[in-house]
């Protein structure tokens, strides 16, 4: 599993890799997850459901994220108001 | 004469040095400092072009491997995703009566698929406070992405977050209506080059 954090004039990064089903690495992950909860990040995993269709699950909890789940994407959490623009 | 003269050429040197010395020591410093803050801004912070594609390139693959294929070429042709509204409701997702369009950077905007009709314009950003080069805004389809992963995970949550207004506040509805007529028009395409498709199979099977 991966825990990737998308970064303004960078793209996404890697916080964390590991294999949740080794002890070690799940802990790691674990601390990795709750450092982004704690400083306001949001969490989603992007999931795949019957039928082919794309889309994402928001996680809270580490223990919401699925096990076989390939990656948990970090961003900002949402602000209302975005930035005024010319149309 | 030659022995007075020295010495109080000496004694002139002397003082203008004593009097020079801490202006020109303090534009030694100001000196250094300015360029110790134009390297740490090259470093960290300085507008770097390059940098900024870099990360949009990576941005749109992520946003690739996330999406479906349809949504992807969507995006890579029109410049926008459209969504289903479907509150959570994933046995509703197919026949909800509305749904978004995600522009990089710009408000969701709510429609009637069948009407074209223009609902309202969800105002939401994405800022990174950490501002890790100097901007807090991710690149555009990071924005998108995080807009479509918010919205299929959790659409009451990014909508309660968001700024509600009418149409037309921050994008052009005379823009929008063009781009559903776009979003139609190459939907058709796409539906006839996939029948042309399944034609052309038919054939080489028979």
């Amino acid at each position: 599993m991966k825990l990737l954090r998308m970064k303004p004039g960078h793209g996404e990064i890697v916080l964390a890799e590991g294999d949740v089903a080794v002890p070690e690495q799940e802990r790691e992950l674990i601390e990795a997850f709750r450092r982004e909860l704690d400083a306001g990040m949001w969490a989603a995993v992007p999931t795949e459901v019957p039928g082919g269709r794309r889309e994402a699950e928001m996680v809270r909890s580490f223990a919401d994220v699925p096990r076989d789940a390939e990656r948990v994407i970090f961003f900002p959490r949402a602000a209302g108001g975005a930035p005024r623009s010319n149309p | 004469m030659a022995l007075a003269l020295g010495t109080a050429a000496l004694v002139l040197v002397a003082l203008l040095w004593e009097l020079s010395r801490p202006r020109l020591l303090g534009a030694v410093q100001r000196r250094r400092l300015h360029w110790s803050a134009r390297r740490r801004a090259a470093l960290h912070g300085g507008y770097d072009p390059g940098r900024e594609r870099r990360a949009e390139q990576r941005a749109r693959a992520l946003l690739r491997s996330c999406v479906e294929d349809e949504d992807w070429a969507m995006y890579r042709d029109l410049g926008f995703l459209c969504v289903r509204g479907a509150l959570g409701d994933r046995e509703r997702a197919e026949r909800a009566p509305y749904a978004y369009l995600i522009y990089p950077h710009k408000p969701i905007v709510a429609f009637v698929p069948d009407t074209g009709e223009l609902l309202n314009e969800y105002c939401v950003a994405f800022p990174d406070h950490s501002k890790p080069y100097g901007s807090s805004r991710l690149p555009d389809s990071d924005d998108v992405l995080a807009k479509w992963m918010a919205l299929t995970g959790d659409e009451r949550r990014l909508i309660a977050e968001a700024n509600m207004h009418l149409p037309g506040r921050q994008i052009d509805p005379q823009r929008v209506r063009r781009d559903l007529v776009r979003l139609a028009g190459w939907e058709r395409e796409r539906a006839d080059r996939s029948q042309i498709g399944q034609w052309v199979d038919s054939v080489r099977a028979a």
